[in-house]
Parts: C-alpha cells; sequence; structure tokens
C-alpha cells in the first residue's frame, strides 16, 4: 500500500524516530517527503 | 502535533494531493498517536496550529500495524522496529488509530 506514495513520516522521540522509519523504507519504490521527530513534553 | 510540522504536512498536502499521501508514525502510546492521526484527517483537536478546522484527511499509519509492517523487509524490521514492537502497547495504539481512520476515513 505504501507503493508509489509520497510519505509524511512523523516520528516520536518516546517511540519511534523518524530516522528508524526512514531505515525501514529504503528500497521501496516510494517517496520519503518529509521525516521528522516530534518530541512531547 | 508539533505546529511547524502543521505548517509542513499542510503544505505538503496541497502540494502533491491527498490522494498521494501517506502519513506514517512512530507515536509512543495510543494517546500520541491517536492525535496525529486525528490532526492530518480532520484538524488539530487542540486548536492551536494551522490545521484547525482543516480537514485534510491524510490517512495515517502507525508503522507497526499490519497494513504497513507487511510492506517493509523483514530484516529491516527486526533491525530498526522490532525492539520497539515489544516495548509499545502495539494492540492498543493499533485500535486507537485504525479506530481514527475509520471515524474519519470510513476504512
Amino acid at each position: 500500500m505504501l507503493e508509489n506514495k509520497k510519505i509524511i513520516i512523523l516520528g516520536d522521540r518516546d517511540g519511534i524516530p523518524g530516522g528508524a522509519i526512514e531505515k525501514c523504507l529504503e528500497n521501496m519504490p516510494l517517496d520519503v517527503v518529509f521525516s521528522t521527530t516530534e518530541c512531547f513534553v | 502535533m508539533d505546529l511547524e510540522n502543521q505548517k509542513r504536512v499542510k503544505a505538503l498536502a496541497e502540494e502533491h494531493g491527498k490522494e498521494n499521501i501517506i502519513v506514517l508514525l512512530g507515536g509512543a502510546d495510543a494517546e500520541a498517536s491517536g492525535l496525529i492521526a486525528e490532526t492530518v484527517l480532520n484538524g488539530d483537536p487542540a486548536y492551536a496550529g494551522v490545521l484547525t478546522g482543516v480537514q485534510l484527511g491524510l490517512p495515517a499509519y502507525h508503522v507497526l500495524e499490519p497494513e504497513i509492517k507487511n510492506d517493509i523487509d523483514p530484516g529491516l524490521f527486526d533491525e530498526n522496529l522490532s525492539m520497539m514492537e515489544m516495548v509499545l502497547e502495539v494492540d492498543e495504539i493499533v485500535e486507537e488509530v485504525s479506530s481514527i481512520r475509520k471515524q474519519f476515513l470510513g476504512d
């Protein structure tokens, strides 16, 4: 379902950071257009 | 959801079209994940950011939901996500995020 989609990644510092999600999508036919890691204080 | 990120998401939805976008969440718990899912689907429930009253209708999934997990290479999943899958309350997160999708997208 991710194929050929524009992906927005909203990671969480206390959960799964954006960078970890990005690494999982490597080599997939999709386009990560924004990736960040939010911090809830 | 972070106010600056609301601006970025709104601009990206306008640029690429909501039908082409999927939002992936890494939230630590059901409440945090649900709030972000609601924000990108139906507007900011905290009435704080630019998405207040803006129904972008972007499909949001937590990265540990089966629909997403099954798309990810198992080796990369093990390397990057399996540890957090053991720590987080995955069932609660899945139930919350999927129910919000159902509420606002009907699926």
